[in-house]
């Protein structure tokens, strides 16, 4: 939840568009880790059927491959957003988010 | 195999898979891709109505991924652990709205792309923000709603930048994909406290466990952020100029069927998945968010002077009408008055309406600049000595969109205005006062681009995007002439699966 709010911090005060980026980041990587809290069970182990002990308490499975979907897709949106950042930059020569603004309203 | 069966996950898969093929085909030649999208988009097209046809006539389809029979979706415990596929009546019309729009502008991009300004990275990226949509609607699992968000959220910036040799949209798809991520964050985190709270993610299973506890209702709210961010309601909407402004014309209508499809979700949730525990409060939330929405937008749209993005506020705007038609429905579906179904159908009804003449409009805008190389309604003029068609089809568009009777916009805001009126007489008048400011604001771009004397010279439009503009002008018209048809065959059992739909939604899957 902290990392959540500081990442929407940083979204709303920086200007740098790579600092966007990163504080996308950092909300996703709370969001992730608050995912996989939500899979803890007390003494739990992996869940792999073949290894498991007898009568053991498994992790619940479904929340670790939640967070693994939606860590592949967080890289892809960051993949795509750092590439625009660099197209940007290619163009104007700046990433400050106030200098780039062709577009208003 | 029982191609009826498995329709609606290959009416995902087909345009999915297909979209990766589309530039493989395209290295051999391009005449080979050009046929591939023929046959992906008319396959996906075929698929999609036969979902739909399946759905009007027999009733809600689910399909369970993985399991022995499609029809399985509760595993021996009694308990939906699988991916299910849930189409009820609303999906198969969000279905068939992103089939109309696909079509629609594929047929358009074959003139309309230049082949050296990445016409196969356009294609494939609107096959694949196809696909994407198609999941939103047809998914009955929240963690999948959550990865065809991001899906068509990736999709729809790649079409909206992919033009990297100019600034300006790559900036408006940074902006774009900055909300969307935002947006698909804050749906992750409600999902992940929804399941944190039950364990489960199936959207029938939740909707019978919610209780309306205090975490439900922060998940609520972070959908309703979430959600509203993509589908550019008014505090959150500055992505949608920048993006419909910049984006290649074909692009954009399937972006503003992308929208569409967030709404869908929205509704979705707040009727299906919170329909249990409804609070007019939220209705009324809703409400206001569609009357800021399309005041805020007409607003916007009369000082606009680039025409595309003057198109773009009126279609913000448009948006207002369907959060109001359906907020006012959501408002009072404790004491179900006959309005409130109205108001519910004049909403869905306004997004086939939508999809039709803003989809039109962007057309005609797109063809604009193409013939005569600006938007800029200060350097454009008398572009109606050599447009003819165009200037027609941007003018019946924009008559449409402000509500002039016989076209179609009218029939589906006056459903909105009569019931709105019943629930406060001041939000019908609001959105009367907002049509009458878009209509000014079209006559204002009307007679700035296309009457006066000749300011430049205008190239032919190519005959392939005046056919893709002609069908959505029938469209207009045949929606504007005929609504009674449209609404009793789709709309009316789209707008009851939101109305008393719930529990046949909730049964199709839990089965009791």
């Amino acid at each position: 939840m902290v990392l959540v709010l500081l990442g929407l911090w940083a979204l709303l005060f920086r200007r740098n568009l790579v600092k966007v980026v990163i504080g996308i980041k950092i909300i996703e990587n709370g969001v992730n880790l608050y995912l996989v809290a939500t899979g803890y069970v007390h003494k739990g182990v992996v869940p792999i059927y073949t290894y498991a002990p007898q009568d053991a308490a498994m992790v619940l499975p479904t929340p670790q491959a939640l967070t693994l979907t939606s860590i592949v897709i967080g890289l892809a949106t960051t993949a795509l957003m750092l590439a625009f950042a660099v197209v940007i930059h290619r163009h104007k020569k700046t990433l400050d988010g106030r200098k780039v603004t062709e577009l208003s309203g | 195999m029982n191609l009826t069966a498995h329709a609606p996950i290959l009416a995902i898969a087909v345009p999915l898979l297909g979209a990766f093929a589309l530039p493989l085909w395209a290295k051999l030649h391009r005449s080979l891709r050009d046929g591939w999208l023929v046959l992906v988009a008319g396959a996906t097209a075929a698929l999609t109505a036969l979902v739909a046809v399946q759905v009007y006539t027999v009733g809600i389809q689910v399909y369970t991924l993985g399991a022995a029979w499609p029809r399985d979706t509760l595993t021996p415990g009694g308990f939906p652990i699988r991916i299910i596929l849930t189409v009820d009546a609303l999906s198969a019309f969000m279905g068939l709205i992103t089939a109309l729009v696909a079509v629609v502008g594929f047929a358009y991009a074959w003139r309309y792309l230049k082949e050296d300004e990445g016409k196969t990275l356009a294609l494939t990226l609107g096959t694949l923000l196809w696909a994407g949509m198609l999941g939103m609607a047809f998914t009955g699992d929240l963690f999948n709603l959550f990865v065809f968000f991001e899906v068509t959220s990736i999709a729809a910036c790649g079409l909206v930048g992919y033009r990297t040799w100019a600034s300006r949209g790559p900036e408006a798809a940074f902006k774009t994909m900055v909300m969307y991520t935002v947006g698909g964050l804050f749906v992750l985190l409600a999902i992940a406290l929804l399941y944190g709270e039950y364990g489960a993610l199936n959207l029938a299973y939740l909707a019978r466990q919610l209780s309306g506890s205090l975490i439900d209702r922060i998940a609520l709210a972070l959908l309703l952020g979430g959600l509203l961010m993509k589908a550019g309601a008014v505090p959150l909407h500055m992505w949608a100029p920048d993006a419909y402004g910049e984006a290649p014309a074909q692009a954009v209508i399937l972006l503003v069927a992308n929208t569409q499809i967030s709404l869908y979700a929205l509704f979705r949730v707040l009727f299906t998945l919170y329909g249990g525990v409804a609070d007019p409060s939220v209705g009324w939330l809703v409400v206001a968010l569609g009357t800021l929405t399309l005041l805020v937008a007409a607003l916007m749209a009369v000082v606009q002077l680039d025409l595309g993005r003057l198109v773009a506020f009126g279609a913000v705007s448009q948006i207002g009408y369907m959060l109001l038609g359906v907020g006012v429905g959501l408002t009072v579906i404790a004491a179900r008055p006959a309005y409130g179904l109205v108001a519910i159908q004049g909403g869905i009804f306004h997004m086939l309406n939508d999809a039709a003449a803003i989809g039109l409009l962007f057309l005609a805008v797109g063809a604009v600049e193409k013939a005569s190389g600006s938007r800029n309604l200060g350097a454009l003029g008398g572009l109606g000595h050599d447009l003819r068609w165009t200037t027609g089809f941007f003018l019946l568009g924009s008559l449409a969109l402000a509500g002039i009777p016989p076209l179609n916009g009218f029939a589906s805001k006056l459903m909105i205005y009569q019931s709105s009126f019943l629930l406060s007489p001041i939000l019908s008048a609001l959105a009367i006062l907002a049509s009458i400011l878009l209509l000014a604001v079209f006559v204002k771009a009307f007679q700035g681009a296309f009457l006066g004397p000749r300011l430049r010279k205008a190239e032919p439009v190519p005959v392939p995007m005046l056919v893709a503009m002609g069908v959505l002008a029938l469209g207009v018209l045949a929606l504007g002439l005929f609504p009674e048809l449209v609404v009793r065959h789709l709309v009316a059992p789209a707008a009851d699966a939101l109305w008393r739909g719930r529990d046949l939604y909730l049964q199709a899957v839990l089965g009791r």
